[in-house]
């Protein structure tokens, strides 16, 4: 048994200077490169792409804290990236080869530099809001011409939410994008790291879940273009996936992303590389192609999310570019929030909270 | 002698190595703290000293969720087995009393689905049960409702998820029971006189109970655990053990508790398992 294992594994090493292909591993989030960023990549170097997909922080966060993952490029969000760094997750970037790092628009990398100290481990590859996409004909139709769109009154008051029940209402799955918006409708700061405050967010929740037909991060994306919903609390980049799957299918159904007037989370998902990735190198190449101008608008155009990429405005679609909802304009940027991370004892009573809003228990 | 000892030893090897070394992996990791690091949990030993205690599971009967979720899960397992019960035992009933070409062609049918992923099948499930579905638009078409039906994410598309997965589990082993059954007994019962209700309920079913135990725990016990099924068909307030170990495990990351109640779980499961099989060991 043991000497067929090693013949193998010698076999292997042998062979391998013979195929010479070298292989990067790609975790990103699902719905979030452009159709042939991958194919472009794979000519330009002759690197095989695996890219595999995830939908929630969480499970990439585990894979990252039992190691091992196997993976040389994670797309962390800002404040799950705080954390991992802090346990030792990440490697340091080796600068010298990221050349196009000129290209990155300075005011937001050094917003981005509040996670991660001199953006030493990281680099912005997309950022965004969460706030609320909506069916506009279904919310008319329940709520009239005057309904409250530019307002998280629209998800947080009782007798808005009870007559959108009947259209179907979706939250994220995720408390760290839920409550810091009740807290901020109810007149508190969205960055508090206080349990009384979300102990008041999760009573408001409490208040209209009777109404919301399912929690969940990625699902509202294909619903909303279906019209199976008609208002979902969604990442701005997903909703808009949702408006042109909506259009593609030419169903009738207009869907539109509004930032409430009370302010949205604003987050910026980091290209980062695990510390023990098998192929930082070919990481490495990534990250610099992506930087490069046209690939970053490529995916932009495509995904319909804010780049960092100051160098690739020129080449983003007008349409993109001057939507409110994809760049805020500046009057709306300055009540935008970030998240904060928050201490283990905090979290614990957050999911608890959380739990509570969702299952009444 | 040594042969024997060889087919005891390999079941033995894979218990080990599939179910000791993770068990005792889980049950280490549960006796310590969480931490900021990689792993995410304080180590069990330290200079040498025992760093451990039961403190994970103290937590777990300080907070009213774990007990009712536990609870939660058994009711809707045990539903969910009951429900496949009484669909499945017409099925193998009646493959067992279909004549030799016929029948072969009825099991494999039963087998067919294990044949597609059974994400998939949950999926199909989606497609069939949500708001503009397959079935709400032809109940829709054919005027029976006004407004579509609300049964995807309620407790209703969970029953339906368990007992359309696990079904065939359930008929397998019914359908190995009821085909051995002598039908000279049925034919003796009928001839003292015995109506078809009473020879079913008085020779058929006790002497297909060791199938009907067999059927229930293979459908009951993975159902108490099932995680996929409630995360995709069930509602938000749809509570169950799974769903709570992944809140525990990916949202706290806290993998003591997390391990904590996956240890509890398995414990209180094996009560239900050891009274069932003294059931069919009477039976």
């Amino acid at each position: 048994m043991k000497l067929r294992l090693a013949l193998t594994l010698s076999t292997a090493l042998v062979a391998s200077p013979l195929a010479a292909q070298e292989v990067l591993n790609i975790y990103n989030w699902s719905d979030y490169i452009a159709e042939d960023t991958i194919e472009k990549f794979e000519a330009e170097t002759g690197i095989e792409v695996n890219y595999d997909v995830y939908d929630s922080n969480e499970v990439l966060e585990a894979k990252m804290l039992a190691g091992n993952s196997g993976y040389d490029l994670v797309v962390p969000t800002s404040d799950f990236f705080q954390r991992q760094n802090a346990a030792g997750v990440y490697q340091p970037l080796d600068k010298s080869k990221l050349p196009n790092l000129v290209n990155m628009d300075a005011d937001l990398m050094k917003a981005a530099a509040a996670y991660d100290p001199d953006n030493a481990h990281s680099v912005i590859y997309m950022w965004g809001t969460t706030a609320i996409g909506y069916n506009v004909a279904k919310v008319t139709e329940a709520l009239g011409e005057d309904a409250p769109v530019d307002s998280w009154a629209l998800i947080f008051e009782p007798e808005n939410m009870q007559k959108l029940a009947d259209c179907g209402v979706s939250f994220l799955d995720a408390p760290t994008e839920m409550l810091p918006p009740a807290i901020k409708y109810l007149g508190g700061d969205p960055e508090t790291t206080d349990p009384a405050e979300f102990e008041k967010a999760a009573d408001l929740l409490l208040s209209v879940r009777p109404y919301v037909r399912y929690f969940h991060s990625s699902q509202y994306i294909n619903d909303l273009a279906n019209g199976d919903i008609c208002v979902a609390v969604g990442f701005s980049g997903d909703v808009f996936i949702a408006q042109a799957r909506a259009e593609e299918a030419d169903n009738g159904v207009e869907i539109a992303y509004t930032i409430p007037e009370e302010g949205a989370l604003s987050w910026y998902d980091l290209l980062a590389i695990p510390a023990d990735a098998p192929n930082p190198d070919a990481a490495h190449k990534f990250i610099n192609f992506v930087m490069d101008p046209q690939i970053t608008a490529d995916i932009t155009n495509y995904v319909w999310y804010a780049n960092a990429n100051e160098a690739s405005m020129p080449l983003v679609d007008e349409e993109i570019k001057s939507d409110p909802g994809i760049f805020p304009t500046p009057s709306a940027k300055e009540n935008l929030w970030s998240a904060v991370p928050y201490d283990s004892r905090l979290d614990r009573t957050i999911t608890r909270l959380w739990t509570t809003v969702k299952t009444g228990q | 002698m040594s042969r024997r000892w060889i087919v005891i030893a390999i079941p033995m090897l894979w218990l080990g190595i599939f179910f000791l070394l993770p068990f005792i992996e889980v049950a280490r990791i549960s006796l310590v703290d969480p931490a900021i690091a990689r792993p995410p949990y304080t180590p069990l030993f330290e200079d040498g000293a025992f760093m451990g205690d039961l403190e994970n599971y103290a937590f777990l009967l300080s907070d009213s969720l774990y007990i009712n979720s536990y609870l939660s899960s058994i009711r809707i397992a045990a539903v969910s087995t009951v429900l496949a019960l009484l669909v499945g035992y017409p099925m193998a009933y009646a493959i067992a009393r279909a004549p030799e070409p016929r029948r072969t062609i009825l099991l494999f049918l039963v087998i067919l689905p294990f044949w597609t992923s059974f994400l998939l099948r949950v999926y199909a499930w989606i497609g069939l049960l949500k708001g503009n579905g397959v079935i709400n638009n032809v109940l829709l078409w054919m005027g029976v409702i006004d407004e579509p039906l609300v049964m995807l994410q309620t407790d209703f598309a969970v029953y339906v998820g368990i007992v359309y997965t696990y079904l065939p589990f359930m008929i397998l082993p019914l359908y190995a029971t009821l085909v051995k059954l002598d039908e000279s007994l049925m034919e003796a019962s009928a001839d003292l006189g015995a109506s078809r209700a009473s020879t079913f309920l008085r020779i058929t079913l006790p002497l297909s109970l060791p199938g009907v135990v067999a059927g229930c725990m293979l459908v009951f016990i993975p159902a108490i655990g099932e995680y996929v099924i409630p995360a995709l068909l069930g509602g938000p307030d749809t509570l169950m053990i799974g769903r709570v170990l992944w809140d525990e495990y990916f949202r706290n990351r806290d993998w003591p508790v997390a391990s904590a109640v996956a240890i509890a779980m398995l414990l209180l499961i094996v009560l239900p398992i050891l009274w069932m099989q003294k059931m069919q060991e009477r039976a």
